[in-house]
């Protein structure tokens, strides 16, 4: 299925989690915060499935002022 | 100088030096420089992270750590309140909960002026979501008083565009801003020098927060130091009460007891 991260399409296996988005990204573990179609995704919500068309966004803290 | 906190939102900070963690070399200068300025509130950004890109580098919250310093996630780039409310959301989340946040809505790309109905309009979304807001607005002194009322937990007038470093442009503002305030006014944006935040103390503002006049110092690690320094300074010269300004001379040695004609 298609799902869009941070504004790119990826093709992932059906029932894919954000547990394993974040594997994949490099960002197990890190301090990332996820959002899905708009909504905050809470970690506790990290082993559940996407949906085919999901929006998600994994932001960090970066500098800034 | 013992016990004078700064206090927001019911907690006491001894520093009263906020500073931000952008446009430094590496992290390791970011950290230096942070280390130097003595700065227990510090400011970050929240971004996508980049796929696919340098997986393995340091994120900046295991060099500017959580347990250490206080972070304080900003709305930088927000154009919209939508926008600045998702984006505080998502650093709430990010923080484990954490709620404190700097609120900026900006207007206009050239300027980096606050859109100032729009940061009204996030700052009482984020409010009643439970946020301790510190925002920054113009040096507008009605507006100021609105934010306050909305119940923002420190109002953070501009000195002059943010990364200008102009100085306090306009201290007559700042001053009719911090006769209304019942919450901890800060300049937030304009500071150039030390001069600058000393400036800012002796009008009576609660603290300062500066970003570029740090990290475009020639030396930034010196200049956190200077600006650390000033900012204790310029309190001390607050609280001391400066003596009023004469048009004429007055010797401060005694006349009487001279010895010579």
């Amino acid at each position: 299925m298609e799902i869009i991260v941070n504004g790119e399409a990826r093709q992932v296996p059906d029932e894919y989690t954000a547990e394993q988005l974040l594997e994949s990204l490099g960002l197990g573990g890190r301090r990332v915060a996820m959002e899905l179609n708009q909504e905050i995704l809470p970690r506790s919500n990290y082993p559940r499935c996407f949906s085919p068309g999901d929006r998600i966004e994994v932001v960090q803290a970066i500098g800034g002022g | 100088m013992q016990n004078d906190p700064l206090v927001i939102a019911g907690v006491e900070y001894s520093s009263r030096l906020l500073v931000g963690t952008g446009k430094y070399k590496d992290l390791e200068e970011t950290r230096e420089a942070i280390e130097a300025s003595g700065a227990e509130i510090v400011t970050v950004a929240i971004r996508r992270t980049n796929i696919g890109q340098n997986p393995g580098e340091p994120n900046l919250l295991e060099v500017i750590s959580p347990e250490k310093y206080t972070i304080l996630p900003n709305t930088a780039g927000c154009y919209t309140a939508d926008d600045a409310v998702r984006t505080c959301c998502l650093a709430r989340e990010l923080l484990d909960g954490h709620d404190l946040v700097k609120l900026e809505v900006l207007g206009d790309e050239k300027t980096l002026y606050p859109d100032v109905t729009a940061t009204l309009e996030a700052a009482e979304l984020l409010v009643k979501d439970g946020f301790k807001v510190m925002v920054y607005t113009s040096d507008d002194p009605i507006l100021a008083k609105r934010l306050e009322e909305l119940g923002c937990v420190a109002v953070m007038p501009l000195a002059a565009p943010i990364g200008s470093g102009l100085g306090i442009c306009n201290p007559y503002n700042i001053r009719l801003i911090l006769e209304n305030a019942k919450v901890p006014i800060l300049v937030d944006a304009g500071v150039g020098t030390a001069s600058d935040a000393s400036i800012a103390m002796e009008l009576g503002c609660e603290g300062v927060l500066m970003n570029t006049a740090i990290a475009a110092a020639q030396k930034p690690v010196l200049m956190a130091s200077a600006m650390k320094k000033a900012i204790e300074a310029g309190r001390e010269a607050y609280l001391a009460g400066r003596m009023p300004r004469k048009l004429y001379a007055s010797a401060s040695s005694p006349i009487d007891g001279t010895f010579f004609k």
